[in-house]
């Protein structure tokens, strides 16, 4: 650092020599620049290698969750079984219950295996098992949407266990299974019979990114669908409440208030704000929303309203920032050619401001769908997200859950099928994240002018 | 301004969506995480059969539910509270305080706890004797009590095997907790003879008090890093297990059940935990699980009853049903259980 103030003893004479010949001060000089560029690579390389660990674990362990492993069956639909009466009246039907229906499927099993002559020593009860919990519900349900089918044969395609599925994608093997009730080494000889048939197979699981939570014992059935709207409700609230507070805000503080010790505080308090931990808006949310304002539990409403608290110091920075780099001279110009302070502001200076206030937004939306601590508070976790909503009203009031929530719910449950699930549901929401990530750079690189 | 108009509109909406909150439809419940498997596969296959919404099942413990529970009656307050445990008196007055008079207990089944520890690892057969030796904060050693010295689980019992003791047992806010206490902990101080020695030190006025401070004094754990609470759940206990070749965790039957793979089984007293060892009572570290309903709300939010009715019914909870096959041990006396709900029958009697 001092080598160059240093100055030489005697006059230049001992420095006489070429320029092209380092001296070996130039050359440890020069070797410590080259030191710094190797520190500085290897820094970006430690950067780059956990950024491709950490893609390849989540989509090595979360891929899986977007194929699911689905049985052909035929049910005959009995009459005598699902509408006593014969009248097709809805009533009546509807009396039948999911534990009514378990008959059929365990007949149409049978004569599935009959037909592709299998043979297996397995109790019926035990063959039926392979199939997933939901398949009654979702024979029920069809059956009250067509009671007109009753008596006919239809082909459904049903989901299999969650350890059947495992199987198929190797998760589930013949060792694993040696103490495990729920399966047997039989059962995956049938299983394996009837692949071979071409009766199960495993295709990609719409389901998964449309459907709702399913409980514990159908880790196959669960979805994402329904706390995806749980997030896009939230997104609503925060960017309806967010943005134009925090861009009003940001206008008044900017362009309009005197600057004294109190704008100074409230400055520095917004400063603050932005690094208060988000678990601390959500203890908030619950005393305030909850308890004071007695808005009800686990609702997207509320979750927007604690999310909102968070984004808006967020966006209030980004606004601000965005509004100071507007140079005095478009003012100046405005005012100049007789606009009055407001015209100024939201026929010119905003207009040029809005690229960044954009992008502030988008990385602060970014930022609170990702957010999991304040939602734990205010009851976004547990089994949720099962009520898909069906009007605006009800997306933002009934209970829900968001992205987030979910797969922590998922990562907390005894099955290892949902541990994949939450795998899987990470990959939705990080395409959601790096989508809106991207938005935000388009925008900035697209509109934003620089003076 | 434009800026202005949305702000306020946007204020308007929040504000007229919160009056329209008044009027809820599906059922809210919270508590154990123990029973949120159990209850989240009632409430599916709830919403499955009714034309009712799937009820709401939040998790947080056993306490934080009943805390729930008792701040009071209106459709803001949750409905059912599940816990791994029997609600406490102080629980029953604060309820009270709150106006939350008339509770119904539902007891729906019961619950197995294991020991349970690396599927590659040694194999243990337990004795709660062995749990006290290793865990306590002070063991019986000639008469004097003296701090725990034991490093393996050799030091406790010669059987075993010289493997460090490293317990992950469920944290004090877990209902978990104080079965262990009670059925373990508690059963290897009476039988080491510690508890008598406990109890001829104490200090207190009447024999009850005596007998509570030595029952405190026996579940003093020691605090040398060697017994670790797991405050998460128990798929925290088994990241810790996985990590940590020799710990030994403490897990409920039916997340055992659900992980064969990775974790066996320990005995205790010699028998092997099952829903079978267990209905019958041989398995000795049981509890039952229930779950308490607002009697209030019983016709002011719709489904409650049906809800309660359809979880004790013979099809679910029975020993057929999908409860018991994902591992909760049926109640023999579920007959009376459900009269218990069809009659609304308080606790404390007189309905």
């Amino acid at each position: 650092m001092s080598d160059i103030s240093q100055t030489p003893e005697n006059g230049s004479s001992k420095h006489a020599g070429s320029l092209l010949t380092p001296n070996p001060r130039t050359i440890k000089r020069n070797n410590a620049e080259k030191r710094f560029q190797v520190y500085g690579i290897a820094a970006i390389a430690v950067g780059l290698l956990m950024l491709v660990v950490l893609v390849t674990t989540i989509l090595g362990k979360g891929v899986g969750a977007y194929s699911q492993t689905f049985i052909t069956l035929d049910v005959e639909l009995l009459e005598k079984k699902l509408d006593k009466k014969g009248t097709r009246n809805i009533d009546d039907i509807k009396k039948v219950t999911t534990f009514g229906y378990s008959p059929l499927i365990k007949n149409a099993f049978k004569t599935k295996v009959a037909e592709l002559g299998i043979e297996t020593d397995l109790k019926l009860k035990k063959q039926a098992a392979l199939l997933s919990k939901s398949a009654a519900g979702q024979l029920r349900n069809y059956v009250i949407a067509n009671p007109d089918m009753i008596g006919e044969t239809v082909t459904f395609r049903f989901l299999t266990n969650s350890r059947v599925d495992g199987y198929m994608k190797g998760r589930v093997s013949r060792d694993s299974i040696a103490n495990d009730k729920s399966v047997s080494s039989e059962q995956l000889d049938l299983v394996d019979e009837l692949v071979a048939k071409g009766t199960i197979k495993k295709t990609f699981n719409i389901d998964f990114i449309l459907g709702a939570d399913a409980s514990d014992q159908r880790p196959e059935a669960a979805g994402m669908g329904v706390s995806m709207l749980g997030s896009l409700s939230m997104m609503f609230v925060v960017l309806g409440l967010a943005l134009p507070i925090g861009v009003a805000a940001s206008i008044y503080l900017e362009e309009f208030a005197p600057q004294n010790w109190l704008t100074d505080i409230i400055e520095v308090n917004i400063s603050n704000l932005a690094a208060v931990p988000s678990i601390v808006f959500g203890i908030l949310g619950l005393a305030v929303f909850i308890n004071y304002m007695h808005l009800p539990t686990s609702a997207p409403l509320v979750g927007g309203l604690v999310l909102t608290l968070m984004t808006l110091p967020t966006i209030i920075i980004s606004t601000r920032a965005s509004l100071k780099s507007v140079p005095p001279s478009i003012r100046d110009a405005a005012l100049g050619v007789g606009a009055s302070k407001m015209q100024a502001v939201f026929h010119h200076v905003l207009p040029l401001a809005a690229p960044g206030i954009l992008t502030g937004t988008i990385i602060g939306l970014a930022q609170a769908l990702g957010e999991t601590a304040p939602l734990l508070l205010i009851g976004m976790v547990g089994f949720i997200a099962s009520n898909a909503p069906d009007s605006v009203a009800s997306g933002l009031l009934d209970p829900n859950s968001a992205m987030p929530a979910q797969i922590y719910e998922w990562a907390k449950r005894a099955d290892p099928a949902f541990y994949e699930r939450a795998w899987g549901g990470i990959i939705i929401l990080l395409v959601f994240l790096v989508t809106m990530n991207t938005v935000a750079v388009i925008l900035r690189r697209r509109f934003e002018r620089r003076w | 301004m434009s800026f202005v108009k949305l702000t306020a509109s946007a204020l308007a909406i929040a504000a007229v969506s919160a009056t329209a909150a008044s009027a809820r439809d599906q059922v809210q419940v919270a508590g154990s995480s123990t029973v949120l498997p159990y209850a989240s596969i009632v409430a599916e296959a709830f919403g499955e059969n009714f034309d009712f919404p799937t009820p709401v099942v939040e998790s947080g413990g056993s306490s934080a539910g009943l805390k729930r529970f008792c701040e009071g009656v209106g459709e803001s307050t949750i409905d059912v509270a599940n816990a791994s445990r029997k609600i406490k008196e102080k629980e029953i007055k604060k309820c009270a305080e709150n106006g939350v008079t008339d509770i119904i207990e539902v007891r729906i089944g019961y619950d197995g706890i294991v020991f349970a520890s690396d599927i590659k690892g040694q194999t243990f057969e337990f004795t709660p004797t062995d749990w006290y030796l290793a865990l306590s904060d002070t063991v019986l050693v000639d008469g004097k009590m003296v701090p725990n010295a034991a490093k393996t689980w050799a030091d406790v019992n010669p059987a075993f095997p010289a493997q460090d003791i490293q317990a992950f047992i469920p944290g004090t806010k877990h209902g978990t907790r104080e079965v262990f206490e009670d059925k373990v902990i508690l059963a290897g101080c009476e039988a080491t003879g510690a508890f008598e020695h406990h109890l001829a030190a104490a200090e207190g006025d009447t024999a009850k008090k005596k007998k509570k401070a030595a029952e405190k004094a026996c579940i003093a754990l020691r605090t040398d890093g060697r017994s670790v609470d797991i405050d998460g759940d128990y798929t925290e206990t088994l990241a810790r297990i996985e990590s940590n070749k020799d710990g030994i965790g403490v897990f409920g039957l039916a997340f055992y059940e659900n992980n064969t793979d990775k974790l066996q089984v320990a005995t205790m007293s010699g028998i092997v935990p099952s829903t079978e060892s267990i209905a019958t009572g041989e398995y000795p570290v049981s509890r039952p699980l229930f779950f308490y309903v607002k009697k209030a709300h019983i016709g002011v939010i719709p489904g409650l009853k049906e809800y309660a009715e359809f979880f004790v019914a013979d099809e679910i909870a029975g020993s057929d049903g999908p409860l018991s096959e994902y591992g909760l041990v049926a109640d023999p006396e579920l007959e009376k259980t459900q009269e218990v709900v069809a009659d609304e029958a308080i606790m404390g009697g007189n309905s």
